[in-house]
């Protein structure tokens, strides 16, 4: 096992990603440690979202170069489920309907799988492997319902059918919440949220974030991170990270505007 | 007893497919003749009408030509190499323990004296050609519910039998038909008497064990007015890698304000030929429903039917099919509305997978004078992968223009985002297919007790191990 206090928990290097053999990430890179909050920022295009995919393992993405690791330990040849398993999270922007399947149904399979692994892992270690049983699985949903503010009714609804925008982001924050990640992307978690389903959907983040997990928040727009405030800002254009610096970034780019960064960096 | 497993390689996921040693009272020759109609009679002791009815359908059957729409498979079907009858044993049993040992020991496997303990009023067991076991809950029996094999009845209750027998479905209604009504042997007889309504299901079970068995139940159910009942047949068979046939016939009549549901999970292994031909009577604010669960076998040529004959009655089909490898499932179902102010739904849902095929093959009909009638087909389908088939033949004859008939049809591929999305929750690639297929049958599942729900779950995992290449 890596030392985690050394090695940084997760971090990309170089990364290069193309769809259909056209390049949309060249050159990534960053690095997220424990109880850190990042935001990536950048105008639509930029590759925010193609990033998010590839940290969880989307097969349409080929990465030709570069290196992300998690724990000191290379993910690229790992499918998403293994990611997840090892605390990987995507919290999608526009979340898949799979009809038919309830959510409690989904939930279960996912918190049994990704708790499942962390137990034998754990036992692997020398510790104890403590599996859950279905009272505590109904226990823990219902808390963490409770935490985004959901309807028990939820539970039994067909996954991401028929939910309005702000019921689809809810449920990615719950499924976060269940599945406790420790590393966790947001790709553009507020994007067709108004403000109160804002408030709650923050509110349901910051009470998860804590300093055993790094935190990566894709955004368009400043008003997100008035909620969920970041340590790092980080900004996108054509595929490589072109500007870093503290809170204070995201603030200037929300006054200056994406127009004026593209011009500044066309003029290098 | 000997349970051999056969051919493992090739059946490795599918799990009845052992069969027994052959120690049987009789089995009669291969092929089929008039000898062979009489001899079956005969061993029975049937009544001189019953034996003419056989021999009058057998002639249909000789006159009737293959069909020729349908399935391509059928061209291989051959007749010639089927055995059309054998009685496994000489009596049958009241209780598990008369049973012979082998015949138990494989219902056993096949969990039916358990489920019988755990959730069932009333069960029956056919093995080949005859029905070994059968048992009805004493409260029922008390009622007047009659539940018993079809030769039982023709013995103990031949006027109802004779009234009732081939009047949903002639011999002559189509080639399978006749065959079966040629050769039949078991089946269940259902009476409901009036009002009597049985909360619980009853439950067949059939089991083909001999390679090249021809099994031909025949099946009747009468539901008296206001009475209510839910019939559950399942089936197995070992696999062998030559044909064997499956040619039942089920005839049901649902008279006034009556209900009567018809729940088949059906799970032969992949070398039989399922062709079966299913028809319900409803009468007066009745209702008929068909759920109809097709896994398995070669080829499944399937289209429960209910006839609306009189004001307010209601048909109901639900139906799923699984085409896996080297599978047609040809299913759907017929809804004909003879009388006005009726209603009809159809869902169809169908998976394949590999090289298999779905068809959906349905009918809506509405006869002049059936005005005011609703009628509603969803037939949704999902391929697994690149190579598997679906296709669509839905039939709609209206002579009617004062009726609602809606009609939407659906393919769909697994798709990869489903897929990428289940699999970041910790999902491997298998379970997150099996879970957007079960979801797909959803609709259908929740219709079942939960037993059966679970049941048909588990076999659509069976089917979809190994599906993610």
């Amino acid at each position: 096992m890596a030392d985690s206090t050394q090695t940084p928990m997760f971090e990309i290097e170089n990364l290069h990603a193309s769809i259909e053999d056209k390049e949309i990430l060249k050159g990534v890179n960053l690095t997220v440690n424990r109880g850190e909050i990042h935001a990536l920022m950048g105008p639509n295009g930029s590759g925010k979202s193609t990033l998010a995919y590839v940290l969880a393992g989307h097969p349409a993405y080929e990465v030709t170069e570069g290196s992300i690791r998690f724990n000191g330990e290379d993910i690229l040849e790992m499918e998403p489920d293994e990611r997840a398993r090892k605390g990987v999270f995507l919290a999608f922007q526009y979340p898949t309907v799979i009809p038919g399947v309830s959510m409690a149904n989904f939930l279960r399979m996912a918190v049994t799988n990704v708790r499942n692994a962390r137990a034998e892992e754990a036992a692997a270690d020398g510790g104890v492997a403590q599996k859950m049983t279905p009272r505590e699985f109904r226990r823990l949903m219902k808390e963490k319902m409770a935490l985004l503010k959901m309807d028990d009714a939820f539970a039994t609804r067909y996954l991401n059918e028929g939910f309005s925008g702000g019921e689809k982001k809810r449920a990615e924050i719950l499924q976060m919440a269940l599945l406790e990640p420790s590393m966790a992307i947001l790709d553009e978690t507020d994007s067709g949220l108004d403000i109160d389903a804002l408030r709650v959907v923050s509110d349901g983040v910051n009470a998860l974030a804590g300093p055993e997990m790094g935190l990566l928040v894709i955004t368009h727009y400043q008003r997100l991170l008035n909620h969920i405030k970041p340590d790092f800002v980080h900004i996108m254009m054509n595929g490589r990270i072109v500007q870093e610096g503290g809170p204070e970034l995201a603030l200037e780019l929300e006054a200056k505007g994406y127009e004026t960064l593209r011009a500044e960096f066309a003029a290098n | 007893m000997v349970a051999t497993p056969t051919a493992q390689v090739e059946i490795a996921d599918y799990q009845y497919g052992f069969h027994d040693e052959e120690d049987y009272f009789f089995k009669g020759k291969r092929g089929l003749s008039r000898e062979v109609v009489e001899q079956i009679s005969t061993m029975k002791g049937e009544p001189a009408w019953m034996l003419e009815v056989r021999l009058k359908a057998l002639d249909h059957f000789y006159k009737r030509p293959m069909p020729n729409w349908g399935a391509d498979e059928l061209k291989d079907l051959d007749f010639d190499s089927i055995f059309y009858y054998i009685r496994p044993s000489e009596k049958q049993g009241k209780s598990w323990d008369e049973v012979p040992a082998y015949i138990k020991d494989t219902f056993e496997k096949l969990g039916i004296p358990e489920a019988e303990r755990k959730f069932l009023a009333g069960v029956g067991a056919q093995y080949e050609s005859e029905v070994i076991y059968h048992s009805l809950r004493e409260d029922l029996t008390k009622q007047g519910v009659i539940f018993t094999d079809m030769d039982s009845a023709l013995r103990d209750h031949p006027d109802l039998v004779k009234q009732y027998f081939g009047t949903i479905i002639p011999a002559n209604d189509n080639k399978f038909a006749a065959l079966n009504t040629a050769v039949w042997s078991g089946g269940s007889f259902i009476y409901v008497p009036e009002n009597v309504k049985i909360e619980i299901p009853l439950q067949a079970y059939f089991r083909i064990n001999a390679e090249n068995m021809g099994q031909f139940e025949r099946t009747l159910i009468i539901c008296a007015p206001g009475s209510y009942v839910h019939y559950v047949e399942g089936c197995t068979a070992p696999t062998y890698s030559t044909d064997s046939l499956h040619s039942a016939v089920v005839e049901i009549i649902v008279q006034e304000g009556a209900r009567c549901r018809y729940t088949t999970i059906q799970n032969w292994s992949k070398n039989v030929y399922n062709l079966v031909t299913k028809r319900a009577a409803a009468y007066k604010n009745a209702t008929m429903e068909w759920v109809d669960g097709n896994l398995g076998s070669k080829l499944t040529m399937k289209y429960p039917a209910v006839w609306m004959m009189e004001p307010g009655a209601r048909g109901e089909i639900l139906s799923v099919a699984f085409a896996s490898d080297g599978q047609h499932q040809d299913a759907g179902g017929k809804v004909v509305h003879a009388a006005p102010n009726t209603s009809s739904q159809i869902v169809s849902k169908s998976i394949s997978k590999g090289n298999g095929r779905s068809s959906y093959r349905g009918l809506v009909k509405v006869h002049k004078g059936a005005e005011n009638v609703k009628s509603n087909v969803v037939c949704d389908a999902l391929l697994l992968d690149e190579t598997s088939k679906t296709d669509t033949y839905p039939y709609i004859e209206i002579e009617e223009e004062r009726v609602s008939i809606g009609h939407e049809a659906t393919v769909s591929k697994v798709a990869e985002e489903q897929i990428f999305y289940l699999q970041s929750r910790g999902l491997s690639e298998d379970e997150a297919m099996s879970m957007i297929v079960n979801g797909f049958i959803e609709p259908i599942a929740k219709e079942l007790p939960l037993e059966y729900a679970v049941e048909l779950n588990r076999l659509i995992q069976l089917e979809m191990e190994g599906s993610v290449g």
